[in-house]
């Protein structure tokens, strides 16, 4: 019989901050989106005095005053780490582990010598809070569905104590099922938890009660897989080996908007040249980049433009000047003037491995351009030793309008010598 | 029509090989040295003087140990006040205290629910002694 657990760390990025910063234990603690822009994790202290998920910042400003609210920047280098370590500490665990977010992880049980998954899963717990300071909950199920949904009850009771197990018992499935809401499945967009509302299916237990046609007519295949994964069907198993990423994306939203083209300019450059970046870093070479910029769409007040443009890359490349050159050639016969652009960005698309291009009859030989060359693995060690950012192509003033606000950002903790913890002697 | 050899710009080594090919190991690395459990092991910056009878000064490094069990004598990284402290972690008659190593600074008994918790085991101490 397939087993699955799910571990999922507790509020992840406010337990990282609270791995190092033991003063913000029991206290209101959010961390911010990019750019300061939104609540993207909260403590249990937080959700009690109201904070939603996704408010915006500027909506919580008057809880610091009155509820002593703490409002973090995002600190990626740090969540990174943690997550390694996390992930790391439970692969010990299960030889079978699909690493499915920065903060969850599915463990494949299936055949494991244990006799008691519950105390097996405290043990699992104790060990990644002890060894990386890191909450975690767990779920067990018979699919990676009911995993899932085990583990939301498992954070939700104090008397599971973070740990729930539904593979051992039929009816305690049908009761976790009766307790969760459609629209808390795994897999269940907001559009069919409506659709769901409005035929009266309320649980996820009188979702699996339903006749499979009428499923599969208004939620597709994929509604079906989870419907049946909800009746105890494995139909997803484990991913261990992700596949390779077909498109990466840096974007960012401008902290103020930005009118002026060589703003813009110098925006679509470094994003593209950190987008080069990420691509090498995978061993990936690109067919084509996107670039794109656009309004406000909140501000109806303002006149609306949508910027978009593709610019093939052949043959495919990861090298940071072609893709910088080939964004803003696409910038500049896209560019309008007059608008007021809130956000920009650009795509790289058709990403494949150097061995896997396409060949065809008419194109340059690969071998010229697909592989990294010696000045683009140079740029990369300079960066790695020196830290990001150290070389780079083009001047960008430091008070660029698109720069990452990050006003309240801890240290990096674990990932930077000049910013490693001080300890009291 | 004239006739054309390549050169062989390259170096063709043709002496006695040398003895120590067979010998070759990897070369020593401090991290493996001190990090055990790399998933486990933090860096940490000591500041102050408290501690400087068991050797750690000021501005040393500290490599911390999180999944080593704390023992009597072991020297810790606690929490204590919101924030980390180093401290000798000592048995006493009524339970635990933090000791410092050096007598111009005080000992704390550990309450458990002052929110005195061990954050991790002192592994190694690292002093730089050439400072530049």
């Amino acid at each position: 019989m397939a087993v699955y657990a799910l571990v999922d760390c507790n509020n992840f990025y406010v337990s990282c901050e609270r791995a190092f910063n033991p003063a913000l234990e029991g206290k209101p603690v959010i961390v911010m989106s990019n750019n300061d822009g939104c609540a993207v994790a909260r403590s249990a202290e937080a959700k009690a005095i109201g904070v939603g998920m996704g408010e915006p910042a500027f909506k919580l400003r008057h809880l610091v005053d009155s509820h002593g609210l703490i409002m973090l920047s995002s600190n990626y280098a740090l969540y990174g780490d943690m997550s390694e370590r996390v992930m790391s500490v439970l692969a010990t665990f299960s030889p079978g582990a699909e690493i499915y977010s920065i903060d969850e992880c599915f463990l494949d049980l299936d055949g494991m010598p244990v006799d008691n998954l519950t105390a097996w899963s405290q043990q699992v717990r104790a060990t990644v809070r002890r060894w990386t300071g890191i909450p975690v909950s767990v779920g067990i199920g018979t699919t990676k569905t009911l995993a899932k949904l085990a583990n939301r009850l498992a954070k939700k009771s104090k008397k599971a104590n973070g740990v729930l197990d539904l593979s051992r018992d039929a009816r305690w499935i049908e009761a976790a099922l009766k307790q969760t809401p459609v629209g808390d499945v795994w897999g269940i967009g907001r559009q069919y938890a409506a659709l769901c509302g409005v035929n009266g299916i309320r649980t996820a237990f009188d979702l699996t009660l339903q006749p499979d046609g009428w499923i599969k007519k208004t939620m597709g295949a994929v509604g079906l897989r989870t419907v049946m994964e909800l009746r105890g069907t494995p139909v997803h198993t484990l991913d261990t080996a992700p596949s390779d990423k077909h498109t990466t994306c840096c974007s960012r939203s401008f902290g103020a908007s930005v009118t002026e083209f060589e703003q813009v300019h110098d925006a679509v450059m470094t994003f593209a040249s950190r987008a080069a970046e990420k691509i090498r870093g995978e061993g990936l070479v690109s067919g084509a980049v996107q670039v794109f910029a656009y309004t406000d769409r909140f501000r109806p007040d303002q006149p609306q433009f949508s910027l978009n443009s593709m610019i093939r890359l052949s043959p495919p490349t990861s090298s940071t000047p072609h893709i910088i050159g080939a964004a803003l050639k696409g910038l500049k016969s896209a560019w309008r003037d007059g608008y007021e652009y809130k956000k920009a960005g650009v795509i790289m698309l058709d990403l494949v491995r150097p061995e896997d291009i396409p060949r065809d009859l008419f194109s340059p030989p690969p071998e010229s351009g697909a592989r990294p060359t010696a000045l683009m693995a140079a740029v990369d060690g300079i960066n790695g030793k020196m830290g990001k950012g150290a070389v780079g192509f083009g001047l960008v003033p430091d008070d660029a309008p698109w720069k990452m606000r990050c006003s309240n950002r801890t240290p990096s903790f674990t990932t930077s010598w000049d910013d490693i913890p001080v300890v009291k002697a | 029509m004239e006739a054309t050899a390549p050169i062989y710009s390259a170096l063709v080594a043709a002496g006695f090989p040398s003895p120590a090919d067979d010998h070759l190991e990897g070369k020593l690395d401090l991290h493996e040295l001190m990090v055990k459990r790399p998933a486990a092991t933090f860096f940490c910056r000591a500041d102050g003087d408290s501690m400087t009878g068991a050797g750690i000064h000021s501005g040393d490094l500290l490599v911390v140990d999180r999944s080593v069990q704390p023992h009597d004598g072991d020297i810790v990284v606690a929490t204590l006040d919101g924030g980390l402290t180093v401290k000798t972690l000592r048995k006493t008659e009524d339970g635990w205290e933090l000791a410092s190593a050096n007598p111009d600074y005080p000992s704390f008994s550990v309450d458990p629910d002052d929110g005195v918790q061990i954050w991790g085991v002192v592994t190694f101490s690292v002093s730089a002694l050439a400072k530049r």
